[in-house]
Parts: structure tokens; sequence; C-alpha cells
């Protein structure tokens, strides 16, 4: 996808020519870059002149009777980027051009944001995608990726949003933010990606692990943000967008500013801000629910053909207020409220952010540089730092309420560097390497145990991935990676904990220091990892295409998987993880058949995932405190098995008529338990029609319904005892909410102001019928109902 | 050949970065201030008597084991009896008396006293918001709901069955007087098998 923008150096010799009547001649050859083979038909044009001339079948072409003098020449190709060159011209002159004439691309099974009638024009998908960004430029990452099919996600209310593929979230799906892996806590269900959406160009989600060069352990699949291509030529360009929002009274604004240059100099700015009070459900407010979030980026450097840099650095803070009747204190609060269908606390509108909340601020710097080896390659190092800090903030006793409850600081190094051999016109070979260092500060002024422990965690990744083409319309890619992990960790328990979890037979090695009620323990675990990929893809013409691969993917648990032990607050339940956690494993197939007809086309993707020592959290009884019953959620292994499919399709009516069509499907099983998995998404059905005039301004207009179904399959509730009742009540924690159908609409038009001026503007409308509905992945659903209908004005002003 | 150069000069970085010394220190340990491990309940009968005390226990917190109630007997048909709570948090050496802060939130939190069937006991409060100093104004609350640091009992004929006692934080005031009503949430509670003979 990354179609590199360059600029030839060239080397010129001089001669003292003594003419000055133009007859000069300037003549040369246009090469490929990567193995040297002429090219033909190439297009040579003097900028700003009429005058054109094409290479020979050696790649040769000259053109006679100029002025001496400076030219800039574009050199174009079909197969190429076009590049521009300056020469100065004294008699006769000869250059080397040598033509980019790859177009990298991932070539694994990957989710565009729409079934887009051509395919040749890869600007088309792209710009859809912005689009796409655009339209949810007000909301957030996992709601704009919900657009694309087998995507979903799992929230903790409207504003914590994390994104799940085929049915897996969290530490399986892998977030690259402009080639950056984020470590921003993906543990916790109400750890939001710390990403500001209106920083990227453009979105990819890779549903898999085949993408071996982002990581081995994603086993849900990769999401690339990336950034839009900045054109090397003088132009200083930018757009600012406004959102106004009605359902939670407030707006966003985001603006940014490119500043490039000919020479491949570039500088980049981009901000954020947005700012929401309480959001609605049809019938009540949702109290503290409001949201207050800031990003910011820069970013410069320097994107020649041959070589280049460029250094980012991006800031993101958020601060979001946790629906106040979500917290609870204990199981008879939980079925209370379960059983009441209505919020326990209902105050009036406002702006404020009380607690719960949550604030997090995330820093990440990256430096990357690369060079072009003539006839060989290109190499990349890459170091990048990250900062996550995370306070959570809770309601307490005794004026603690601005002491936070949680307050964790993770710090990553990582250096990454890799290499790509794709002088071949044939095959391709990509090799690198990783180092990561990352340290975990959970700081003890919380007066709270900490829920994860002090960490230092190392990793080291090295893979092999390549492709090779064996006819015009089959490819074949594989590839391998081996990672290292080893995580150092400082942790006090609870002796009564270490003991009931039976660690004293098993980790009493661990133990470092006995403070009597408490015990010290340094567990050093060590993950040996190896990951692999295989598939092929097959397309007859550009209409049509089948691809195939397998994965086998590793992925090493996570520090709240092995460390969890205690009360999570913001949950209200015990959460227990096991020291003795190992890697799971998954195996997936997926199958992709995409094919285009004149006025319609679509795709189907059946996939199954089959992993072995499957990691879930889920809840197994109830423990006694003084508090009252908590529930208690354990964290155990199993052979898991998802089977889904994703079927998406566009009809074009007529002209201005299109219709797209999208279902999903994932059903998890526990073959263990031979029960369903916890958290699966339920199918879902979304159509859309869609009205555009491109002669009026650019004027669209669509309709949009979303229907999704009851989750039919989820694990048995539990029997608890209520100290309320005296006697064993059914806890319904697992019962799924009903289907819902909920219908959104908009329309968009644009307004040429000035000749590089335009201000587009759109109306959306979601909910429109206000429906009530409640939804099985949204961890609020025992508390509240859902968001009610809303209307976002957007203003966009391109410059 | 530069390039397999710039990759070993990589993986021996990466391998730095791998081999770290090791000199950590331990980390301190969390001092949890908001803990309420001990409701003691003391029962002293009007006009003299045997003081009857109540008391859950759970010294480890969220931890695994269960409180650890203890009642040390029964109370006497067709009495008063004064009721006190005492909250302390033992985790902390010497142990700390919660009810300060309690009194010092009074407008944010009440105790809940539920007779179950069969238990012949009618508990009335014997305070109210106004008692207390506010820790926030340092000035006494001016609201009067009931908040239930003491209160009274009285038996009537001879019975046994349930007494819970529950406090609530943030909850609906004023309120009806039971759990149900007055939401919030859930600090303690327990629930006593109390005999009146």
């Amino acid at each position: 996808m990354k179609i590199f923008i360059f600029i030839v150096f060239v080397f010129l010799v001089h001669f003292h020519g003594l003419s000055q009547d133009c007859t000069d001649i300037l003549s040369g050859q246009v090469i490929d870059y990567h193995d040297k083979t002429p090219l033909e038909k190439a297009v040579i044009q003097i900028v700003g002149t009429q005058n054109i001339v094409e290479t020979d079948d050696n790649g040769k072409f000259k053109i006679l009777d100029l002025c001496s003098g400076e030219y800039e020449l574009e050199i174009s190709h079909p197969d190429c980027s076009t590049v521009f060159i300056e020469v100065n011209l004294e008699g006769i002159e000869w250059v080397d051009i040598r033509l980019e004439h790859h177009i990298e691309e991932l070539e694994e099974v990957k989710v565009i944001g729409d079934a887009v009638a051509n395919k040749t024009n890869s600007a088309i998908e792209e710009s859809l995608r912005l689009t796409t960004l655009e339209q949810y430029s007000s909301g957030n990452l996992g709601d704009a990726l919900k657009e694309l099919g087998g995507v979903s996600s799992l929230n903790t209310g409207a504003n914590i949003v994390k994104p799940a593929i085929h049915g897996l979230n969290g530490s399986r799906v892998l977030i690259l933010n402009d080639g950056v892996r984020m470590q921003d806590m993906e543990w916790g269900d109400e750890h939001a990606p710390n990403i500001d959406i209106n920083s990227a160009g453009s979105i990819s989600v890779i549903k898999g692990a085949s993408a071996l060069q982002y990581g081995g352990d994603a086993i849900g699949g990769v999401i690339l943000m990336e950034q839009a291509r900045i054109p090397s030529k003088d132009t200083l360009y930018g757009k600012t967008l406004v959102n106004g929002i009605l359902n939670g009274r407030g707006g966003n604004i985001t603006s940014e500013l490119t500043r490039a240059f000919k020479k491949g100099w570039f500088l980049k700015g981009q901000g954020s801000y947005k700012r929401l009070g309480d959001q609605e459900t049809p019938d009540y407010v949702l109290s503290n629910t409001g949201i207050k979030e800031i990003g910011a980026s820069l970013q410069f450097g320097k994107r020649l053909f041959t070589w280049g840099w460029d250094a980012r650095y991006s800031f993101y803070t958020s601060e979001i207020a946790i629906l106040r009747a979500s917290h609870i204190g204990s199981v008879d609060d939980l079925i209370r409220a379960i059983n009441s269908g209505e919020p326990q606390v209902i105050n009036p509108f406002t702006y404020e952010l009380q607690n719960p909340r949550q604030e997090v601020t995330h820093h990440l710097g990256k430096i990357k540089f690369y060079k072009r080896f003539e006839g060989l390659g290109k190499w990349n190092l890459q170091y990048d730092y990250q900062n996550n800090r995370r306070f959570e903030f809770d309601v307490r006793r005794g004026g603690r309420g601005d002491q936070a409850a949680i307050d964790l600081e993770l710090t990553t190094h990582t250096l990454s560097s890799d290499f790509k051999w794709d002088a071949k016109e044939k095959y391709q070979l990509q090799f690198g390497l990783l180092g990561r260092y990352q340290e975990n500060f959970p700081n003890p002024e919380t007066g709270v145990r900490r829920l994860i422990p002090d960490y230092e965690k190392y990793d080291f990744g090295a893979f092999i991935t390549g492709e090779y083409r064996l006819n015009d319309q089959l490819l074949v890619d594989a590839g391998i990676r081996y990672d290292f992990s080893r995580i150092d960790a400082q942790k006090f328990y609870q002796t009564s904990r270490w003991e009931e979890r039976g660690y004293d037979a098993e980790f009493q090695d661990l133990i470092v220091e006995d403070r009597g009620t408490q015990l010290l323990v340094n567990p050093v675990f060590d993950y040996n990892n190896i990951s692999g990929t295989v598939g092929f893809k097959y397309s007859e013409n550009d209409a049509n295409a089948t691809r195939l691969n397998y994965a086998i993917a590793k992925r090493a648990p996570n520090p709240s998987e092995l460390f969890s032990d205690g009360l999570h607050h913001s949950a209200a339940r015990i959460e227990l993880g096991d020291l003795s956690i190992q890697s799971e494993t998954s195996h997936k197939i997926s199958l992709s058949y995409q094919r285009q007809f004149k006025q319609w086309g679509f795709t189907l993707e059946p996939y199954g995932n089959f992993i072995k020592d499957f990691i879930l959290l889920e809840p197994t009884g109830v423990e006694f405190t003084i508090r009252g019953a908590f529930p208690v959620w354990e964290y155990r292994q199993t052979d898991a098995r998802l089977l889904g499919l994703d079927f998406s399709s566009y009809i074009d009516w007529t002209k201005n008529w299109e219709t797209e069509h999208k279902f999903s499907l994932v059903k998890g099983k526990d073959v263990d338990k031979d029960a369903a998995l916890i958290n699966i998404p339920a199918a879902s059905l979304r159509n859309k029609i869609i009205f555009s005039r491109p002669e009026w301004n650019g004027f669209e207009a669509f309709l949009e319904s979303q229907y999704v179904f009851r989750q039919n399959e989820f694990p048995e509730n539990l029997w608890v005892f209520s100290p309320a009742d005296q006697e064993d009540v059914l806890l319904e924690i697992n019962t799924p909410p009903n289907a819902y159908h909920l219908i959104a609409a908009g329309a968009k038009k644009g307004f040429q102001l000035k000749r590089n001026m335009k201000l587009t503007t759109s109306l959306t409308l979601t909910n429109l019928l206000n429906t009530k509905y409640r939804d099985y992945l949204n961890r609020q659903r025992f508390y509240a109902d859902d968001l009610g209908r809303n209307i976002i004005l957007q203003l966009k002003l391109n410059y | 050949m530069k390039t397999s150069k710039f990759l070993f000069t990589t993986a021996v970085a990466g391998a730095l970065l791998m081999s770290c010394s090791n000199d950590d220190e331990a980390p301190d340990d969390v001092n949890e201030e908001e803990v309420i491990t001990t409701m003691t309940i003391t029962l002293v009968p009007e006009g003299g008597g045997t003081t009857v005390t109540l008391q859950t226990q759970d010294l480890d917190g969220d931890g695994p084991e269960e409180p650890d109630v203890t009642i040390s007997g029964s109370l006497s048909e067709n009495t008063t009896y004064n009721g006190s709570i005492v909250l302390l948090n033992e985790t902390e050496d010497p142990a700390e008396e919660v009810n300060e802060e309690i009194e010092g939130e009074a407008a944010e939190h009440q105790f809940f006293f539920e007779v179950g069937i069969g238990l012949n006991l009618n508990v009335a409060y014997a305070d109210d918001e106004s008692d207390y100093v506010s820790a926030e104004t340092g000035e006494n609350f001016t609201t009067t709901n009931p908040v239930g640091l003491v209160f009274t009992a009285t038996t009537t004929d001879a019975g046994t069955g349930t007494f819970t006692v529950t406090l609530r934080h943030e909850p609906t005031k004023p309120n009806d007087g039971t759990t149900g009503d007055a939401g919030g949430e859930t600090d303690i509670t327990e629930t006593f098998d109390l005999v009146v003979e």
C-alpha cells in the first residue's frame, strides 16, 4: 500500500558547451531501480512545454534543439510512480533516470472499507477510507472500525470502545499507530486504545496473524493506522473539521496543516479537542458519561527515494467519566441493578466529569530511518518510545476522591529494523528484528492494593517473510517468526490468597519476603513463541480474487492474566489471574472470495480459528467479604473454536443509486466444556442505500439499517447466595439483551469557496427512531440502556 | 556488505536491550487505609443486664477468607437495648477507627437495620446527621436524616430470626429505611442470626 514518493538524484557531467543558439541535446536512459532493466514507453516531458518524448525499447530517449539552461523533467510510466528531476543543460547531456517499478502492497487478507468497484485505482479506496474516518471524526477508533465486516467492539459505555476482530479483542488485537505498536495497557476491558482517530490518514485491518512483521501474537488481528501520503512538492495545505454533537451536547474540533517541499522535506502538525457532557438514552440522562479528549501530533522529516527519515511525536490525553450507576458495591447491588432495569442514579444533565472516571495520557515518540540499496532492497530502522499513564478515580470515602485508586505508569522502548529484498520481479523477502523493554510502575500512594504489579518485560523478535509470484494469477506468501519474552514482576500477594490459589505448593520458591499477612514474590517467566503463516492469492483478472491463508500464532499471557488478584473496584468484581497460565496457540484458516461484475460485486470470507489454551476471564462464583458477596471472575485456559463468516456486497442500481449489504457472524465455543464462549459478538446485518449526485457539489445522502441479532449462545448464569434474600438467587450476569434494530441517515454537500478552499457540510443522524436497546458487548448493559438519538452536524474546510 | 553490518548492529543493540542488569528494589507496601475489617455492634440493655456484642471481622479484606462472625449471646425478651457501632481498619497497626470518617460524611452514609421473620425486634435510629461535624465544612450538618451509628433495639416476645446490618455509601436520602429503596453502594453488610429468649 505504501507507494513511495521520491526524487531521483542525478549525477551530471558538465561539458563546457560553446553553443548558445539552442542546439543543445538532452538524452538519457530510463531504467528500473530494482533490477536495472530498461523501461520502454516511459514518457519524458519538459515541464511547462509541449516537448514530449517516449523511450524506445532500450529505455533510451533524446530531445534535440534545446537552449542551455535549467529544465524540469517529468518522467512517467504506466507501471511506476511519476518522477520529477531537474537538469542543468549546457551542450550535450546524458541522464540516467531510475524509476520505482514496485507498488508495495500488503498481500494479506485485507479489509477494504468498502467493496470498491475499481480495485485498480487504490486512491479511490484511500479517499473513501479517509471519508469514513472523517465521518467518525467526533467518535473513536472502535466506532469507525465497526464499519468493516467482522469488526465489532467491547464497550464500557459509549466512550470506552475496544475494537474486536472476529470476536477477539484486547491483547489479541495489535494496533499499529504509524508503525508503532501501541503499548497502552490493552489488558483491561475498560482500557480503550489511546488514539485520536483524527490523527490517521487511513486505517486497515488485517483479520488474523498473517502480518508477521508486526508481531506473532495477533490472534485476533492487526489494525494499521497509517498517515496520509505527503507529496514531494512545494505545497502548504490543511483541513479543519468541526462537529456539533447533540447527544452529550458538545462537539469536537480537529485541524491539521502540512508543509512539504520539493526536496523531500516535510512538516505536519495536527491537533484535536473533544468535549461532551452526559449522554442520554431515549428516556433518561446517563449520569456521569461525559468526556474530555485532546490529541496532538507533530511529524517532520525528509523523504527521498534512496533514503529518508522521519520523526513523530504524538500526545493523547482523555478524561472519561464512567456511568455513576455502574459503580456498585456487591452482588446484592448487582442483582438490584439488573432487576430494576434502570440506573440507580439519574441526575440532571451536567458537563462535569465526576468519579468514577479515568484519566489517561499517552506520549509516543518515534524516529525512523530508511535507505534503499540499488538492485537490492530497502532497509528500515526505527526507535520508538511510549509512556502511558493511567489514573482511575473511584467513589471513595473520607475525602479520598481526589486520590486515584489505580495509578499505573507504563514505559516502553522499542528498537526494530527490517530489510526488504525486492529487487526481483518474482519474489520478495523481508527479514526483521525487534528488541523491546517495558516497565510498569504502579504507584503505591493509591491506598489500594495494586491491580497490576511492578514488572519489567523484555521482548525479542525475529521474522522472515516472503512472497513469490508464480505467474500473473497466482501469488504465494509465507513467513515465520520467533518471539521471546520475559516478564520479571514483583508483587505482593495476600497470604490467604496465595494459599487459596494453591501457589504455596507450586510457586513457594518465588517468595522473596514474608511480611505476615502479605508475601512479596518475584516471578520471572520466559515465553518462547514461534508463529508462522502460509497462503496464496489467486486472481484471474482485476475483477475477482481468491485468497486462502493459514496462520499459526502464539501469544504469551499479559500481566493481568497472570497477576490479577483482588477486587477490581471499577468492575465491582474480584478478578483472579493465574501464575501457571501459558501461551495460547491459534490456528486460523481464512478464505476470501471476491467477485465483481458490471454493476455489483461481493466478498465472502469464511474463517475458522482453533485456539489451544485460549485464555479467558469468566464469572465462576462469589466470595464473601465484609462488604458483601462479590462475583469472582477467574482467568482460565481452555481449547476454543471460533467459526465465522463475513459477507459484504454492493449493487450499483443506477448512476446515482447504490446499495451496500454486510453480514457478520461468529460462533465461539469452549471445546473442553462443550459450552458457548463468553463475550462473542452477536450476528449483525447492515444495509445501506446511498444516493449520490457528484454534479450537485458532491451531494450524497444515505439511509442505513443495522440489525443486531440476540446472542443466543452464552455461558450459563450463576446461582449465588444473596445475603439480602438469605437464599440462592440466579445472577443473570451472562444473559444477553434482546436483538435490536437501529436506523441511521445522513447527507453531505460540498461548496467550493475559492480555488483551493472547499467547505463540506454534513448531517448525520444515528438511532433515528430513538430506539431503546442494550448491547451484549457493552459492560454497562446491566445498569442502563444504550444511547438514544444523536445528531451530528459537521463542517469540514479543506484549504 | 553494508546491509548485513547494519542488521548485525541492530541485533547487538537488541541483545544489549535484553541484558539489562536486574538490581530492582522491592516495591513499597501499599497502605490500605480505606478498608473496613471489623464491625462491632454493642447492645447495652437499659436498666442493666448482659451486654450483647455482635461482630464481623474480615482481616484479609477482599481476600478469599470469609468474614468471621461472632455473637456473644441471646437477647432478653421485652428489653430495650442501646446499640452503638464501631468500625475498625485492623490492617493498620495500631488499628484505625473508621467511625470518624463516617461521621465526617454523615450525609453520605446510612446504616440499615433489617429484621427477618420470626425475630421480634424493633429498631429505631438514635442519631441524625446534625449530631455530627462535617469534615468538609467543620460545622455540624444542618440536615437531620438518620445515620445509625447509634440506635435502639427493642425486643418483645421470644423468637429467632436474622438481623441484617448494612452500611451504604451515597444512598438516596431521605429513604424509607430499607436498602431496596436507598440504593448506593454497600460498604459493609452482615447478617446475624439472633435469638430472643
